[in-house]
Parts: C-alpha cells; sequence; structure tokens
C-alpha cells in the first residue's frame, strides 16, 4: 500500500505526459483538418506550414489545435483513450476467430512463445547439468554460452525464417525456434549459477550421510538451483516474446503481433500499431507474472521464502 | 559422405583431447579448451555442408561466409557504420546522458523514487522493440529513428540500475561526509556515484546489446538502403545467405567489441570492488 500511491502518481504523470505530447505531435494534421472545414487558420498555406514545429503551430492556432489533436484517424500520436477502445473493440467486441480480432493474432503468437519457451527451457536446464557435472564440457560451452549473450542474436531471425520456410517449415515452428533460441542461454547461465549454489559445507554433508551421485543432484542441487532458475525464467520469457514478434515482421506474415504491427507501420494505421504494441506488453505483463506467481508458490513449499 | 566420417571423426578427436585436457591443471587450458571447441565446431560445419551439399539457400559453409567478408568489405564498413556508429552509438549515448539524468533528479525524491523504480521495472520487461514502427513513422527512416528506438529501449534498464545503484551508499558512509560537512553534490559525487558505478555499469553492458539489437531490427521496419538490418533483410530476400553470415559476423564481432569497451571501463573505474579482484 505504501508503495501504490507513488506508482498511481508516475503513471498518471506519464497518461499526462502523453496526452500532452498529441498537442504538437498532431498539431499539422489538426490545422489542416480546421482548414478544410473552413477555420481560418496562421499561417494560411500548408506549404508554409510544412517546415514549422509542431509547437510553434500550437502556440499559433491554439483553439483550433486543442479541439483538433484528440480524435483524428491516423493521428502521429494516438490519444490513450483510443487506443483503449481500439483494444476493447479488437479483443472483447470482435469473434475470436476474426482475422481482426486481437486476441486470435495474439494467441498466434503467444503459442509460438510457449512453445520455443518450453524447448529453450528444457534444453537449457539439461545443458546446464550436463556443464555442471561435465568438467570439459564446462571448459568448451560456457564461454561460448556466456559470449553470446553479447551478440545481437536477433539479427539472425530473418533467416532462419526464410531457411526454414525453404525447407517446407512455416508457421509456428520457425518463431518457436527463435524464441527458443533466445530464452536458452539465460536459462544455461543462471541455471548453471544456481546448481553451483550449494556450498562446500553442504556438499561436505551430504557425503557424511554416503549420498550418491543423483541424490546430491536431486536433494541439494536442484532445489538450491530453483531461485536462480526462476529468475532466468522470467528474462527468458520476456524474451521468448520479443522473438516470436520478431520472427513475424520478415516473411511479412499476416497472422500476429508482429503481422499486426507491420501492416499497420505499412498503412499508417497508427492506432493499430499502438493497440498491437500494448496487447504484446500485456502478453509480457501476463507472462511474466504468470512465473511470477509460480516462484512465489513453489518456493513457499520449500520454505525458501 | 566421407567428409561427414571425417567431421564426426575430428569431434570424436577434439573432444577426447578436451576431456584431457580439461584434468590437466596448467592456466592455458582455460582458453584452450573453448577455442579447440569453437575450431571443432567451425571445421564440422564445413564438412559437413560440404559432404552432404547443402545448398548456399539453406547454409553457406563458413569458407564461402570468410570469402564474402573479405569481398564485400566496402559494404560492410558503410553498414557497420550507419548501423552501429550512427544508430546504435548515438541512441547509446543519449539514452544513458537521459536515464542518468532522470535518475538523479529522481532520487532527490523519495516519493518519485518509490514510484518510479516498479515502473521502471515493469517497463523494462516489456517488448519495448514493438516501438520500432511508430519511432520510424515519427523520425524518419534515416539513423535517427534507429537511435530514438535504442534510447527507448535501454532508458528502463539504465534507470532502474542506475536510482537502485545510488542507493548503495550506507547510511554510516553517509553519515562520515556529513560530519566532513559536505554538501549534496559533493557527496554525490565523491561517495555516492562511485558506490553506485558496480550497478550502473551492470545496466550498461546490458544496454550495449541492447543498442544493437534495436538499432538492427528497427532497420527492418524502414530504412535507407544502407544498414545492416536492411542488409540482412534484403539479403535473405535474394536468398544471398552468405552476405547475411558475413553481416552476422560483424554484428557478433560488434556486439563483443562493445561489450567488451565497457567492461574493460568497468575494470578501471570499480577496480575496488570485490568482483574485480584476481
Amino acid at each position: 500500500m505504501r508503495a501504490f500511491v507513488p506508482i498511481l502518481v508516475v503513471v498518471a504523470g506519464l497518461i499526462g505526459l502523453w496526452y500532452f505530447a498529441m498537442l504538437p505531435m498532431n498539431a499539422h494534421q489538426a490545422v489542416l483538418d480546421a482548414e478544410r472545414a473552413g477555420a481560418v487558420v496562421s499561417p494560411e498555406t500548408a506549404a508554409e506550414r510544412r517546415d514549422m514545429s509542431g509547437w510553434s503551430l500550437v502556440t499559433r492556432n491554439f483553439g483550433v489545435v486543442s479541439q483538433g489533436v484528440w480524435a483524428q484517424d491516423r493521428p502521429r500520436l494516438p490519444a490513450p483513450h483510443q487506443v483503449a477502445i481500439e483494444l476493447w473493440e479488437t479483443t472483447v467486441e470482435k469473434k475470436i476467430t476474426s482475422k481482426r480480432s486481437l486476441v486470435f493474432h495474439g494467441w498466434i503468437t503467444l503459442s509460438a512463445t510457449l512453445v520455443g519457451f518450453a524447448i529453450g527451457t528444457v534444453m537449457g536446464v539439461l545443458l546446464a547439468v550436463g556443464i555442471v557435472y561435465n568438467r570439459a564440457m564446462d571448459l568448451s560451452v560456457m564461454p561460448w554460452a556466456i559470449a553470446s549473450q553479447t551478440i545481437p542474436i536477433l539479427a539472425i531471425a530473418p533467416m532462419i525464417i526464410v531457411v526454414l520456410n525453404s525447407v517446407g517449415l512455416q508457421g509456428l515452428i520457425p518463431k518457436a525456434i527463435i524464441s527458443a533460441y533466445l530464452s536458452f542461454f539465460p536459462v544455461v547461465v543462471g541455471m548453471v549459477k544456481g546448481l553451483r549454489s550449494p556450498d562446500p559445507m553442504q556438499l561436505d554433508l551430504l557425503r557424511t550421510y554416503a549420498a550418491s551421485g543423483s541424490q546430491g543432484f536431486w536433494k541439494l542441487r536442484l532445489p538450491a538451483s530453483m531461485p536462480y532458475l526462476f529468475a532466468s525464467l522470467k528474462i527468458g520469457i520476456a524474451a521468448s516474446l520479443v522473438g516470436a514478434i520478431v520472427g513475424e515482421l520478415p516473411t511479412g506474415a499476416v497472422r500476429g503481433l508482429g503481422a499486426r504491427m507491420l501492416a499497420g507501420s505499412y498503412y499508417g494505421q497508427t492506432v493499430q500499431i499502438w493497440s498491437a504494441l500494448f496487447a504484446a506488453a500485456i502478453c509480457a505483463a501476463v507472462l511474466v507474472g504468470i512465473v511470477g506467481l509460480i516462484q512465489r508458490v513453489t518456493l513457499k513449499r520449500m520454505g525458501l521464502t | 559422405m566421407a567428409l561427414v566420417l571425417l567431421a564426426l571423426l575430428i569431434w570424436a578427436g577434439a573432444w577426447a583431447l578436451n576431456v584431457w585436457l580439461a584434468r590437466q591443471g596448467f592456466r592455458a587450458v582455460k582458453w584452450l579448451v573453448p577455442t579447440i571447441f569453437g575450431l571443432t565446431i567451425l571445421l564440422m560445419w564445413e564438412l559437413i555442408v560440404r559432404g552432404l551439399d547443402v545448398p548456399l539457400v539453406i547454409l553457406p559453409a563458413p569458407s564461402v561466409i570468410a570469402v564474402t567478408f573479405a569481398s564485400e568489405t566496402d559494404i560492410l564498413w558503410a553498414d557497420f557504420r550507419q548501423t552501429i556508429l550512427k544508430g546504435a552509438l548515438g541512441g547509446f549515448i543519449i539514452g544513458c546522458v537521459a536515464a542518468f539524468s532522470v535518475a538523479i533528479v529522481a532520487d532527490r525524491s523519495d516519493f518519485l523514487r518509490r514510484g518510479l523504480l516498479p515502473v521502471g521495472n515493469f517497463l523494462a520487461a516489456l517488448p519495448i522493440i514493438g516501438t520500432a514502427p511508430i519511432l520510424v513513422m515519427w523520425f524518419g527512416f534515416d539513423w535517427q529513428s534507429k537511435a530514438a528506438v535504442v534510447v527507448v529501449m535501454i532508458f528502463f534498464p539504465l534507470l532502474v540500475n542506475t536510482v537502485a545503484g545510488l542507493r548503495e551508499a550506507t547510511a554510516m558512509q553517509r553519515d562520515l561526509m556529513a560530519t566532513y560537512a559536505a554538501g549534496y553534490w559533493q557527496t554525490l559525487w565523491k561517495l555516492r556515484l562511485p558506490a553506485a558505478m558496480p550497478f550502473i555499469f551492470n545496466g550498461l553492458k546490458v544496454a550495449t546489446t541492447l543498442a544493437l539489437i534495436g538499432a538492427i531490427v528497427a532497420e527492418f521496419f524502414g530504412s535507407p538502403t544502407v544498414g545492416m538490418g536492411f542488409r540482412i533483410s534484403t539479403s535473405v530476400g535474394q536468398l544471398a545467405l552468405d552476405m547475411v553470415w558475413a553481416e552476422i559476423v560483424v554484428a557478433a564481432l560488434a556486439g563483443s567489441a562493445f561489450y567488451g569497451f565497457v567492461a574493460g571501463i568497468e575494470r578501471v573505474v570499480t577496480f575496488w570492488h570485490p568482483a574485480q579482484r584476481r
């Protein structure tokens, strides 16, 4: 509760800033609309206005601009309420099988994200176990796994899509592979850290119990790695979603949140871009939230919190 | 088929060598083993692609990529300048200045900090790359829009890390500064900023990768006829995968160099931190 008021104030401030920024951003279109409707504007011709900044138009035509910026069809910056209405109309009021429903597009992206995330996590955990138990593997793979995080992996997304397309794979699988690839490395690095987190004292204790290697794994290393694993999973699932969205860009896919953004940017449908962006943000928040919830329940049952 | 068998043999041999090396105690093992591993992968890639006659449009061999890289240096350099030097680096500098300024202002007010930290953390986890089409629409096709995407992408991770870092100095240390009659700016400059540096550099290191990703992906939404993202998407369309791989090599080199550069500065600035001890 103590954090609630400041958060609310900051969010309200951001939304206020957004509305405020609409004045200069949409001023040119607003003045043009008013001129077409017969109002007197200064300067009078569009040619003179073209090179003027948004702010000087606002100050010279404040009455016209302050009325005309809020509800344009294709604003440079749509209002928060326009985006909210578009979101409502394309999620709740459209049938989810409709091509214009964001639920439909969101599910396309989300399914690729989840499949990819599952693959990436399983592979990442397996590799981490191998790294922890095999010194040769640790020395060979770990430096590359760390170095690969400094590389903009996302850049190869278009190639993966097109190459898999040429061998006949389409739709969900290529995107899932990009998602898996992006969530793989955070999981490996975090899981290796986690599996190594038991201190020598604890490992010695298990040795005094004459515990076998597999008992040491299941009863000490794996439970001890859980906090690290969940921290990586949160990063991994957010990365997976980004991967799935970017994976939709290069082939001119027609379905999915990334495709909605691309189509919106081709046809200047700004409200559509913003609503797809917010849908993606909501998906990310929900996914990270679910992982966080599982984390809390798991760690609580393990007595770690 | 013989080449594929050879590849498998080399793999087995190199792996056995690595297993043997890993048991040895001397120091060079630390870089020898990963180097052998990397070279083995490259060699296997080459042999398998040649052995199975994998077409160029699916996977070019490393030697083909190397030849393209060497012969197309003009194009690669122009793309590098457009995307990395102008887009990514420009945005990186602007984003750093913006995030630091906001962090220092936010740090003065406890109320603002309590509001900004959770919101910033939340925004940092969102797919901000999605703002690319909007920013390309606002700032045009040239590097300015790419720099804007980079600014938006790195702003929140940097902000959150800086604000958290500025709280790092302990009450005891602050009291000491107070007994010296140090003012706000003196305390900030001599105690709190140095204490915040490990956090700030964590943010900066994350931001280096994000900056490259932002600058490249933003070009998928529109760019002049130069740039790494542009080249990747058009070369993919022409099925010139050797060119795509050459660009990826450039991106990998640039990413590692950028990260290494920031990590090197970190080493100098935070020499006192336990993580830097050898």
